[in-house]
C-alpha cells in the first residue's frame, strides 16, 4: 500500500495524472528498448547487444585551454556558463582532470547532465520507473546529446574550438583502425517489381475484399467466370485495407501503425509506418507520401479530441512531418462548436508531383509544399469564414467557398486561386446561397458548383449550377438551371475524362436523369442538354471511368436496382438488380463492375461482377463482407494519337482475343461437360450399390412386412393414363407488376 | 386407395371454405431457371390454410393420395393430397405437433407432440387408438418396414436428457402397451434430436440434432455404429432429415446453410448443396434427380420489409450436380416443412405463415434441362 500511496503521491507532485497517461503512447527513445523486448521481429533483429553503460548523460569536451591551477577556477567559471545554457549540469558534474605533476589541466573536461528531480526519484517501484525513464533519464540524455550538438565547434578562442563528443562514443572511436579500408561492394539486389501485376498475360484487373478476419486479394478472371487467388490472410488489417492511388500498394491498419504490401508474386510487406492507434489513412495522388491519422477522445467531453497527423514517405519510411493538437486546429468547427475532423484533413493538389497539399481550419487555408514541408511563403492564407476547398485534380488551383454573412450584406463567394501564388483567378458572388458543392471535372477542364439558393420567402431551396470554363481564357461562368428548377437534385457526377455531366433531380421516388454537355457540335462554346430519362429508380450515379457508360443505381431505398446505361447512343443496354447492394464500384478500364451487399445488412453480403453493358458475370457470397476495392492502375502511356489508332483498328487487334475468348469457352465447356460425366457416372456406381442392396434384402424386407410381396408399385396397378381438356374460361388480364 | 375418410369430431364446413383455390388469385410460382435462360415454369399452387400457427411437418401416405400437415396448432390435419381438400383433423394433443408418420396401408397414424405424448390413431375415424406418455416433449416419430415397431425422439427437459425411444406396435390396437423396448442415449442431453428414422431392414436407427452430428445405432444391441465427421459433417444444428424410398441414402438440412446427401449405410457423405438461407426442410424427389431445400431466416430475424428478403423459397438442385435449378416462391415466412408425392408429380410446402402450399408440377418442369 505504502509503495501505491508513494506513486500517487509522487505523480501528484510531477502533475502527471495517471489517467491521462496512455501507456501505448510513449514511445521509447530510437535505439534504446530499456529491457522492455518488442515483439516486432526487425527491431529485436537490430539489437545488437546494447546496453546502458549509465555514461549516456556525460560528455567530453576536448580541446580546452592547457592552465596551470591559478585559472583553473576561471575555466571552470567559463565552461560552466557555457554549459548550464545548454542543460543543467549535475552538482560536482564537471570535472577537469589535472596533471599531477605539473599541475596544469590536461586540456579536456568532463561534464555529466541531470535534471534536478532525478535525485529525488531513487529506489522507487518500477512504475516510477518508467516515469523517470521517460521524464527524465531520457531528459538527461536528450541534453547531453543536444549539449554535444550545440557546442560542438564552439570557439573559445581561435586556437581553442571545443571538440565534444558523448562519453559512450570513446570506445567506438578508439576502436576505428588506423588504415582505411575500403567499404565492400554489397552484390546489387534487385528490388521487388512493384508493377507485376500490370504484366498480366490476361490483361485482368485485381480486386481486394474483405470478409470476416480475412482479407483476400483476387484477379477477376471474367473469362472463366470466377475470381482467382492471388493472396489470402487473416487478419491481414485491424481496420480497413486501401490502394495507393497507382495501385502499386495495399496499405492496412495495425495497432503499431500503417504498413504498406506489393510485390512481384504475393504481397509481402515493403515498409512499415509507425503511428500507434492509426485510424485513417490516406495517400497524395502520386503515392509519394502517406498521410496517417490518429485521434484521441478527450477525458473530459467538452474538451476537443487530440489529434495526430504523420505525413511519411512512401518509400523510405521516413517521417517528414507531424501535425498534432487539437481536432479545431484541423477543422472548421461546426455551428455547434462539435466537429472532427473531416478525412482527409489534408487534401493534395492535383497532378503526379504531389507538391502542394493544404489544410482548412477556421477562417484559414494552410497550403503546405512538399519540398520542405513548411507553409508556403511561410503563412496560411485568411479567408474569413471559408468553409470548403477543392483542389482541382490535375493543377494547382484551389477553389473555395465562403457562405453569406452579415445576414445576406456579404454575398456568398466561390474563388478558384493559384497555388503558389495565391492568385485570386476568378471569383464570384453568389446572393441568397443556402449551401454550395463543388465538383470538379477529372481532367480539371470544368469546375460546377451546386448552388442551393433560398426562394423569396426562405422557406424552401432551390438549386442551379455555375459553370466555370478552368481551361479558356478568362474562365468564363456559365450559370445553368433545370427545366424545372424546383427540382431537388439528388446527385450529380461528371463524366471521367469527358465534357458531359449527368444530374439525377426531381422528387423521390422517381426522380428523373438528366444528361449534358459542354460541348456539342452545335454548341461549342455552351452548356446544352443532350436528354432527360423521366421516372428512374435512381438515387446514384457511376459513371465508367472512361466515360461513355454511366450506371444509374438505385441503392438501398430503391433495392439495388441498375440500369446501365450509353450516353453515346443515349440507349439502355441493360436493366438488372443486385438486391439490396449497397456499393458499386467500376474496374479501372471500365470493362467490369462490381456491386456490392456490405454487411450494413446482415444478409445476402457479397459481390456481383457485371459486363459494362449490363450482363452477369458471376456472383460470389461471402458473410460478413466488408469491403470491395479494384486495384488502381497507374494512367496509360500511350498517347492520345495512339490510343485513337487502335481503336480505329480495334478488329484487327480484338481478333486475337476473340480466338482466345473462344478457347477458353471451349476449354470451358469441354471441362464442364468431362466433370459432369465422372459425377454422373459416380452416381450411377452409387444407384447400382444401392439398387442391388436392395434386391439383396427383398426376402428379409418381405418378412418384415409379414409377407407382403412386393417393394414395387407398377406390379400392382395397372395403370392407365387419360387425358382430357376442358375449356371452361379464357381471360385475359393485364397485370401491372407491383414495385 | 378409395378415400372415405369423415372425421367425426371434424368442422363441418364446407371444404370448399377452407380450402382456398386461389388459381384466381394470380398468385403464381415460379420455377426460373438460374441461369437466366427463359425456361419458366407457371405453377398454379392451390393454398391450404387450416392451420392457425406454422407448420412443422408435411406426410404423404404411400400412395400419394393423402397429406397430413402438423402444426403447433394442436391438431394434425388431413388433406386429399390432389385437390387439398380438407378431409378433416385429428383431435387429442394438447402441444404443437412435430411430426407425424403413416402406416404402409394408411391405416394408422402416429404423431408426436409437446405436450409430452406421441399418440396412434386410426386414419380413417380420427379415433384415438393409444398414447404414450413421456416426461418432455416428443420430437419426432418415424414407422419401421413393416410397422411393427416406432422410433420416437424426445427433448431434454427438467433433468430428462434428450432420448430416442423404440416402440413396439401391436396389430390389434387393444394389445397396445407402452413400453419401449430400447432407449438410446444421445452422448449430449442437452441438445435435442430433432429427427430419427429407421435405416435398412429396421436394422439401424439414423438420428441428428441440434449437436450437429449424425448418428447411426443398432437397433439389436442399442450400441452406437458411426458418426459423422465433423469436418465434412454440419457445422450447425441438423433440421431435418428425409430418406429415400429404398432406404438406401438420405439428406439431412441443416442451419449451416447446406444440405448433405449421405449413404445410409456406411454413412459416407455423396453430395453437399449449398444455399444462402438457414435450412429448415429437405426433400428428395422420387421421380427425378432434384432436391427441394426449404427455409429461411429465422422469424424472429426477419426485419426488413420485403419478403424477398428473407429468401423463404423452396429451392430446386440437381442432385448429381449439386447445382441449383429454380426456386418457387410464394411463402410470407420461412418454410418448415416440405414432402414430396410418392409420384413425383406434385410436391407440398409448409410455412411459419400457417399455409400448406400444393404444387402439380406442369410438363415444363420435367423438361428442364441444365
Amino acid at each position: 500500500m505504502a509503495a501505491v500511496v508513494d506513486i500517487d503521491a509522487l505523480s501528484a507532485q510531477l502533475g502527471v495524472n495517471w489517467s491521462e497517461v496512455n501507456l501505448d503512447s510513449i514511445q521509447l527513445p530510437p535505439g534504446n528498448n530499456f529491457g522492455i523486448e518488442s515483439d516486432d521481429e526487425a527491431v529485436y533483429h537490430d539489437d545488437q547487444s546494447e546496453f546502458d553503460t549509465g555514461f549516456g548523460n556525460i560528455i567530453v569536451v576536448d580541446h580546452l585551454p592547457v592552465v596551470p591551477k591559478e585559472k583553473f577556477e576561471k575555466l571552470e567559471g567559463v565552461l560552466k556558463k557555457i554549459y548550464n545554457q545548454l542543460g543543467v549540469i549535475k552538482e560536482n558534474g564537471l570535472w577537469m582532470p589535472v596533471d599531477p605533476d605539473t599541475k596544469m589541466t590536461l586540456g579536456y573536461c568532463f561534464i555529466e547532465f541531470n535534471t534536478p528531480q532525478e535525485t529525488e526519484l531513487d529506489c522507487l517501484t518500477m512504475v516510477v520507473y518508467i516515469l523517470r525513464v521517460c521524464f527524465n533519464v531520457w531528459g538527461s540524455l536528450q541534453e547531453a546529446q543536444n549539449a554535444k550538438e550545440k557546442s560542438h565547434g564552439y570557439k573559445l578562442d581561435k586556437t581553442h574550438i571545443f571538440a565534444v563528443n558523448m562519453f559512450d562514443d570513446f570506445d567506438r572511436l578508439m576502436n576505428v583502425r588506423e588504415e582505411w579500408e575500403p567499404p565492400q561492394a554489397r552484390p546489387y539486389v534487385p528490388g521487388e517489381n512493384l508493377q507485376k501485376w500490370l504484366t498480366d498475360e490476361k490483361a485482368r484487373d485485381q480486386l481486394v475484399i474483405r470478409s470476416g478476419p480475412d482479407t483476400e486479394v483476387y484477379w477477376n478472371d471474367a473469362r472463366q467466370k470466377k475470381p482467382e487467388p492471388v493472396h489470402k490472410r487473416p487478419y491481414w488489417t485491424e481496420s480497413y485495407v486501401q490502394w495507393s492511388p497507382l495501385g502499386t500498394y495495399l496499405v492496412t491498419l495495425h495497432k503499431q501503425g500503417a504498413a504498406v504490401w506489393g510485390g512481384a508474386d504475393t504481397f509481402t510487406r515493403l515498409m512499415r509506418y509507425q503511428h500507434s492507434m492509426v485510424k485513417l489513412v490516406d495517400f497524395s495522388p502520386g503515392e509519394r507520401y502517406l498521410v496517417t491519422y490518429h485521434s484521441q477522445e478527450p477525458s473530459n467531453p467538452r474538451d476537443a479530441s487530440k489529434v495526430e497527423i504523420k505525413v511519411f514517405d512512401v518509400r523510405t519510411g521516413r517521417m517528414m512531418r507531424d501535425f498534432k493538437g487539437s481536432a479545431d486546429e484541423f477543422s472548421i468547427g461546426g455551428p455547434g462548436g462539435v466537429a472532427g475532423a473531416s478525412w482527409p484533413v489534408f487534401r493534395w493538389a492535383g497532378g503526379k508531383d504531389d507538391k502542394y497539399f493544404a489544410k482548412l481550419s477556421k477562417n484559414t487555408i494552410s497550403v503546405y509544399e512538399t519540398e520542405t514541408f513548411s507553409l508556403i511563403d511561410k503563412k496560411s492564407m485568411k479567408v474569413d469564414n471559408v468553409v470548403d476547398i477543392c483542389w482541382s485534380p490535375t493543377d494547382s488551383i484551389l477553389s473555395l467557398f465562403v457562405p453569406e454573412q452579415g445576414g445576406g450584406n456579404q454575398p456568398a463567394k466561390v474563388a478558384l486561386v493559384q497555388i503558389p501564388s495565391k492568385v485570386e483567378l476568378r471569383q464570384k458572388n453568389l446572393f441568397s446561397v443556402s449551401d454550395c458543392k463543388m465538383y470538379w471535372q477529372s481532367s480539371g477542364e470544368y469546375l460546377a458548383v451546386k448552388v442551393d439558393r433560398y426562394t423569396k420567402t426562405k422557406k424552401s431551396t432551390y438549386s442551379g449550377f455555375e459553370l466555370f470554363r478552368i481551361k479558356e481564357r478568362d474562365i468564363p461562368i456559365e450559370v445553368l438551371e433545370l427545366d424545372n428548377k424546383n427540382d431537388k437534385i439528388i446527385a450529380f457526377a461528371w463524366e471521367p475524362k469527358g465534357h458531359r455531366f449527368a444530374v439525377i433531380h426531381g422528387d423521390q421516388p422517381r426522380p428523373d436523369v438528366s444528361f449534358y454537355s459542354m460541348k456539342t457540335a452545335q454548341n461549342t462554346g455552351r452548356v446544352s442538354k443532350l436528354a432527360t430519362l423521366k421516372a428512374k429508380q435512381a438515387n446514384a450515379l457511376f459513371w465508367s471511368p472512361t466515360g461513355k457508360y454511366i450506371i444509374l443505381a438505385g441503392l438501398k431505398g430503391f433495392n439495388g436496382q441498375l440500369e446501365f446505361f450509353n450516353v453515346d447512343e443515349l440507349e439502355t443496354m441493360a436493366t438488372a438488380e443486385h438486391f439490396m447492394a449497397t456499393d458499386i464500384e467500376w474496374d479501372p478500364t471500365g470493362r467490369y463492375v462490381a456491386t456490392a451487399v456490405t454487411s450494413v445488412h446482415e444478409m445476402e453480403n457479397g459481390f456481383t461482377i457485371w459486363s459494362f453493358n449490363g450482363n452477369l458475370v458471376y456472383r460470389i457470397l461471402k458473410d460478413h463482407f466488408f469491403q470491395l476495392a479494384w486495384r488502381p492502375r497507374p494512367p496509360s502511356f500511350l498517347t492520345a494519337e495512339k490510343e485513337e489508332e487502335i481503336a480505329k483498328n480495334l478488329k484487327k487487334y480484338s481478333k486475337k482475343y476473340e480466338a482466345e475468348d473462344q478457347d477458353v469457352s471451349l476449354l470451358l465447356s469441354e471441362q464442364d461437360r468431362e466433370k459432369r460425366r465422372a459425377l454422373k457416372e459416380e452416381w450411377e456406381k452409387w444407384v447400382m450399390q444401392w439398387k442391388s442392396l436392395h434386391e439383396e434384402e427383398k426376402l428379409e424386407r418381405q418378412d418384415l412386412r409379414d409377407g407382403e410381396v412386393s417393394d414395387v408399385e407398377e406390379d400392382e396397378y395397372e395403370a392407365k393414363e387419360v387425358e382430357f381438356e376442358d375449356l371452361i374460361d379464357v381471360t385475359e388480364e393485364i397485370v401491372q407488376e407491383s414495385m | 386407395m378409395t378415400m372415405e375418410c369423415v372425421n367425426p369430431e371434424g368442422l363441418r364446413l364446407d371444404a370448399r371454405q377452407l380450402c382456398m383455390h386461389i388459381s384466381c388469385m394470380l398468385n403464381l410460382a415460379q420455377i426460373q431457371n438460374s441461369s437466366h435462360q427463359t425456361l419458366e415454369t407457371r405453377m398454379t399452387p392451390i393454398l391450404m390454410k387450416g392451420h392457425e400457427r406454422p407448420l412443422t411437418f408435411l406426410r404423404y401416405n404411400r400412395d400419394g393420395d393423402l397429406l397430413f400437415s402438423c402444426a403447433k396448432d394442436h391438431t394434425p390435419t388431413l388433406w386429399l393430397a390432389h385437390n387439398g381438400e380438407r378431409l378433416g383433423t385429428y383431435r387429442g394433443h394438447n402441444g404443437a405437433v412435430s411430426c407425424c408418420d403413416v402406416s404402409r396401408d394408411s391405416s394408422r397414424l402416429i404423431t408426436g407432440s409437446a405436450d409430452q405424448t406421441a399418440k396412434l390413431w386410426d386414419v380413417k375415424s380420427g379415433k384415438q387408438l393409444f398414447t404414450f406418455n413421456f416426461g418432455s416433449s416428443a420430437r419426432s416419430v418415424d414407422f419401421s418396414v413393416g410397422d411393427h415397431l416406432a422410433v420416437i425422439t424426445t427433448d431434454h427437459f427438467m433433468g430428462v436428457s434428450s432420448a430416442i425411444h423404440v416402440k413396439r406396435i401391436a396389430e390389434d390396437p387393444q394389445d397396445q402397451v407402452g413400453d419401449s423396448v430400447l432407449v438410446l442415449q444421445s452422448p449430449d442431453g442437452k441438445k435435442k434430436i430433432n429427427r430419427a428414422v429407421w435405416g435398412p431392414l429396421n436394422q439401424t436407427i439414423v438420428s441428428g440434432g441440434e449437436d450437429t452430428v449424425i448418428r447411426i445405432w443398432d437397433t439389436e444391441t442399442g450400441k452406437l455404429l458411426k458418426q459423422s465427421d465433423v469436418e465434412v459433417g454440419h457445422k450447425e444444428a441438423i433440421t431435418s432429415l428425409c430418406k429415400a424410398a429404398d432406404d438406401s441414402h438420405f439428406l439431412t438440412g441443416s442451419h449451416d446453410k447446406t444440405a448433405k446427401l449421405w449413404d445410409m449405410r456406411s454413412l459416407t457423405l455423396i453430395k453437399s448443396y449449398t444455399t444462402v438461407v438457414p435450412v429448415n426442410a429437405v426433400a428428395m424427389s422420387p421421380l427425378l434427380n432434384h432436391v427441394v431445400l426449404g427455409g429461411g431466416q429465422d422469424a424472429s430475424a426477419v426485419t426488413t420489409t420485403d419478403h424477398r428478403a428473407g429468401k423463404f423459397e423452396a429451392k430446386f438442385y440437381d442432385t448429381i450436380l449439386e447445382e441449383e435449378i429454380g426456386g418457387v416462391k410464394g411463402h410470407f415466412g420461412p418454410i418448415n416443412a416440405l414432402a414430396f408425392n410418392p409420384d413425383g408429380k406434385s410436391f407440398s410446402s409448409g410455412g411459419e405463415d400457417g399455409y400448406v402450399r400444393l404444387h402439380h408440377f406442369d410438363s415444363n418442369y420435367f423438361n428442364i434441362k441444365i
